[in-house]
């Protein structure tokens, strides 16, 4: 079972990418769990055609300690296993805190056993890692390779350095590593050959280059992902691309995270400051 | 009364070379840095000029330090000894548990309607999932289920590490919990999560804000007498303490409105702006409420320090000459006489077995400098003293306080600006008054430290780590060590009889003229008994046969 986590920058698209990615693994046949660690709850959205999961959380409070499995897993496409961990509302309590709790349970639960059969376990985490919960999924080894969702734009390259620091902390200690960037196009300048460099100076590579399409926010309105909504568009092959991509991957990495210096000249270089 | 016994020098000749050197090869055994450091709260004591000293910064992670946490100051110190208040603790229930009934407080109800919650412990129990969601509505139902078993007249809630941590309101929720119960109940909150400061003292500026805010001055009704109306602060009844104070203001015609905290309950507590006259025993831990009263109603406060007979005695001379009554000093002068027949009965009999014996005092943040006075009278020199949570000013007296550095641990605790109260506040004393007492060598808002005091050269050790005790220990073999809880069974194995000095041990009360009297006998029996000498485990009086394994 390779146990994969999908960081990046908020709003980047993480859980779109997350999602269709695991649609193509599960067209391939794999068998694939995706835990959403985000306390909006919203990770698995298109894999359940819109279907409201009770998180683990609310579970956990609302039942006590007697929680089964099924009340806080659900099928959804192509037979993937989805799992919300949610979270206190905005302003209250410790939501890192919660995804701990929430991992917890779902291995205590059997979630990860081998009767599950499962080929992978994606977390979906929220934005950055911003507090020790939040790089729970990659401290505790719960995450052994992990994918940062990226595009050329200055702020979701810094976040993407960010979270290669603490891979690199961690890394150290653990078996967590990089596998590679995926390239979520924002249409900007040379964005592909930047990446491709930043991937390289990280000491990774960009998996892959996703370009933007209006496939894709067609798919979400509807509640799916691409390659379910529209199984023959360009589009949907291109994450199929992705996930056979992420299949063979065999390149994980420790990343060397950049100097803020360094980050600015790429920028300059590919002529983003201009 | 004489001073022919109280003559400690002889004991500590030759002593301050070899203390010097002490210090010196102490330092040498740490890392650079923290060398660095702890050379600078290593110091010896000049009672004329007294050295700065490094005091009320952070403890060096990796040594073993005496210290307790900010929660633990504001809880268990100040509002602890209070019987009327449910103090409910927000937090797991560890925070809770291990601060309950651990300082030896006593209190006595007056009858049978009168409260007394000291014997029970409150806490919210959070769990993973108030920890996840927040704690604020477990709060919420702690308080209304105390309410509901209790009908207290008020209820405080101390925050522990997480609930800073998750940011639940505790002054939000005690606000609505008041409006909510009505009924006059008043309920408050105090941000004293353990984290906030180096040590307890962070936890008693705390609690001090919190009683001038919520409690005192409440009452404008005055009660009993109106000669001689005094309070004391920073008496916590340990062992009985508050108890033989009581007694003996009582038999002086002294009137005491509150003790801060000491056998005390809320009403005493908001009344307590009624008195004319602030004593501060321990100046660490509440000379802010002083201040403040000082400012707000015009009340002079003066440091007192009722732990040893004598200094029990000038404390009362002290208080006649505030009051400046004939018949009040002639009150005092003749329970003084009175009560001193059995002290000096009792010292005497104790010289015997104590006199030219050594101690060293490491232990609160006034306590380390108060019980000098009591070993003094027993004849014995405190060859070294420091303490776990006192500031510069303790050490080196009020008039170092402009030139401590505020740093950003300080400002963790929140400054309360107090105003002159519009109706109420009421000079005790004209300025020509207070000039003519000074005159007379009273001394008004000052505190002359615990270096004022001890002899010069002596040790004087802030934040006292682990290492250094056992250095001071095996070089030295005092003949009492005084400290607390967390030292005692290591002191003890190594042949050295330790005094609680948080909690008594079992013993007490040590204040007052009674108090003396317990304190002498207890030294004496520790001192002089035998047993310490057999301490040796068999093996350390052995030969023991060596071998080694042959394959």
């Amino acid at each position: 079972m390779r146990k994969i986590a999908i960081y990046g920058k908020g709003g980047i698209g993480k859980s779109t990418t997350t999602q269709n990615t695991v649609a193509g693994l599960a067209e391939m046949g794999r068998k694939v769990m995706v835990v959403g660690c985000d306390p909006k709850a919203d990770s698995t959205r298109l894999l359940l055609h819109g279907l409201a999961q009770k998180t683990v959380l609310d579970t956990l409070r609302d039942e006590g300690e007697d929680v089964e499995l099924d009340d806080v897993m659900k099928g959804g496409f192509q037979n993937t296993n989805c799992v919300e961990s949610g979270g206190p509302e905005p302003g209250v309590g410790c939501a890192g805190r919660g995804i701990i709790t929430s991992i917890n349970l779902l291995e205590q639960l059997g979630a990860y056993d081998a009767d599950k059969q499962l080929d992978y376990v994606f977390y979906d985490v929220l934005g950055d890692v911003v507090c020790g919960g939040f790089a729970m999924p990659i401290r505790d080894g719960k995450a052994q390779e992990v994918y940062i969702v990226c595009s050329g734009e200055m702020m979701a390259m810094y976040a993407a350095n960010n979270i290669c620091k603490s891979i690199a902390k961690f890394g150290k200690v653990g078996d967590v590593r990089l596998g590679g960037l995926i390239c979520n196009s924002r249409k900007v300048d040379n964005e592909s050959n930047m990446i491709q460099e930043f991937a390289k100076k990280l000491g990774t590579q960009m998996i892959h280059f996703v370009p933007r399409d209006n496939m894709v926010q067609h798919a979400e309105i509807n509640r799916k992902t691409v390659i379910d909504y529209a199984p023959d568009h360009a589009q949907a092959n291109e994450y199929r691309a992705l996930a056979k991509k992420i299949d063979e991957n065999t390149n994980h990495v420790i990343p060397t995270p950049l100097s803020m210096q360094e980050l600015e000249d790429l920028l300059v270089g590919f002529g983003i400051l201009n | 009364m004489t001073d022919n016994n109280i003559d400690n020098k002889t004991a500590t000749t030759g002593l301050v070379a070899e203390l010097q050197e002490f210090r010196d090869e102490v330092i040498t055994r740490y890392p650079k840095k923290v060398a660095k450091k702890r050379a600078k709260a290593i110091v010896l004591s000049d009672p004329e000029t007294p050295p700065e000293i490094l005091a009320n910064v952070r403890t060096i992670p990796g040594i073993i330090t005496q210290r307790g946490c900010t929660y633990a100051g504001c809880k268990g110190v100040v509002l602890g000894p209070t019987r009327d208040i449910v103090n409910i603790t927000h937090g797991p229930i560890g925070c809770g548990f291990y601060s309950w009934l651990t300082r030896r407080n006593q209190t006595k109800p007056v009858d049978e309607n009168d409260s007394n919650f000291i014997t029970y412990c409150f806490s919210t129990d959070m769990q993973d999932s108030n920890i996840v969601f927040g704690g604020e509505e477990k709060l919420k139902q702690a308080i209304r289920e105390a309410y509901e078993l209790f009908h207290p007249k008020a209820i405080a809630v101390f925050s522990t590490c997480p609930v800073g941590l998750i940011g639940d309101d505790v002054h939000r929720v005690s606000r609505q919990m008041k409006e909510e119960i009505g009924n006059g109940i008043n309920i408050f909150g105090f941000s004293c999560e353990g984290y906030r400061g180096v040590s307890q003292s962070a936890g008693h500026h705390i609690a001090n804000n919190g009683l001038f805010k919520n409690l005192i001055g409440r009452d404008d009704e005055v009660r009993g007498s109106l000669k001689y109306r005094v309070n004391l602060l920073g008496e916590y009844n340990i062992g009985g303490d508050a108890f033989e104070l009581e007694r003996v203001f009582e038999k002086c015609g002294i009137h005491l409105i509150a003790t801060f905290s000491g056998n005390s309950n809320i009403q005493k507590f908001e009344n307590a702006h009624t008195a004319d006259l602030n004593m501060v025993m321990c100046h660490r831990s509440i000379n802010y409420v002083a201040e403040m009263m000082e400012t707000a109603f015009g009340i002079p406060w003066i440091k007192v320090q009722p732990i040893g007979a004598r200094s029990t005695a000038k404390m009362l001379r002290k208080i006649a000459q505030y009051f400046g009554a004939k018949e009040l000093a002639d009150k005092v002068e003749e329970v003084i006489a009175e009560e001193m027949i059995p002290v000096e009965k009792a010292r005497e009999e104790a010289l015997k077995r104590t006199k030219g014996k050594l101690a060293m005092l490491f232990v609160g943040g006034s306590r380390a400098h108060h019980y000098q006075d009591l070993f003094e009278e027993l004849g014995m020199a405190t060859v070294a003293a420091g303490y776990e949570f006192g500031h510069r000013d303790d050490y080196e007296g009020r008039r170092v306080i402009p030139t401590i550095q505020i740093d950003a641990d300080s400002r963790n605790i929140e400054e309360i600006t107090v105003a002159q109260d519009a109706t109420r506040y009421k000079p005790r004393k004209t300025e020509d008054e207070l000039k003519a007492l000074e005159a007379e060598g009273m001394e008004f808002n000052e505190y002359h430290g615990l270096m004022a005091q001890m002899e010069k050269g002596m040790l004087v050790i802030d934040d006292l780590s682990h290492y250094e005790m056992e250095k001071l220990i095996e070089k030295y073999h005092p003949d009492v060590f005084c400290a607390g809880i967390k030292e005692k069974f290591c002191v003890q194995k190594m042949g050295i009889p330790l005094k609680q000095l948080h909690n008594y041990d079992a013993g007490g009360p040590y204040a007052g003229f009674k108090g003396a009297i317990n304190f002498y006998k207890d030294i004496e029996m520790m001192v002089g008994a035998s047993i310490w000498k057999e301490l040796k485990a068999p093996w350390e009086s052995e030969d023991y046969i060596e071998a080694t394994f042959v394959y």
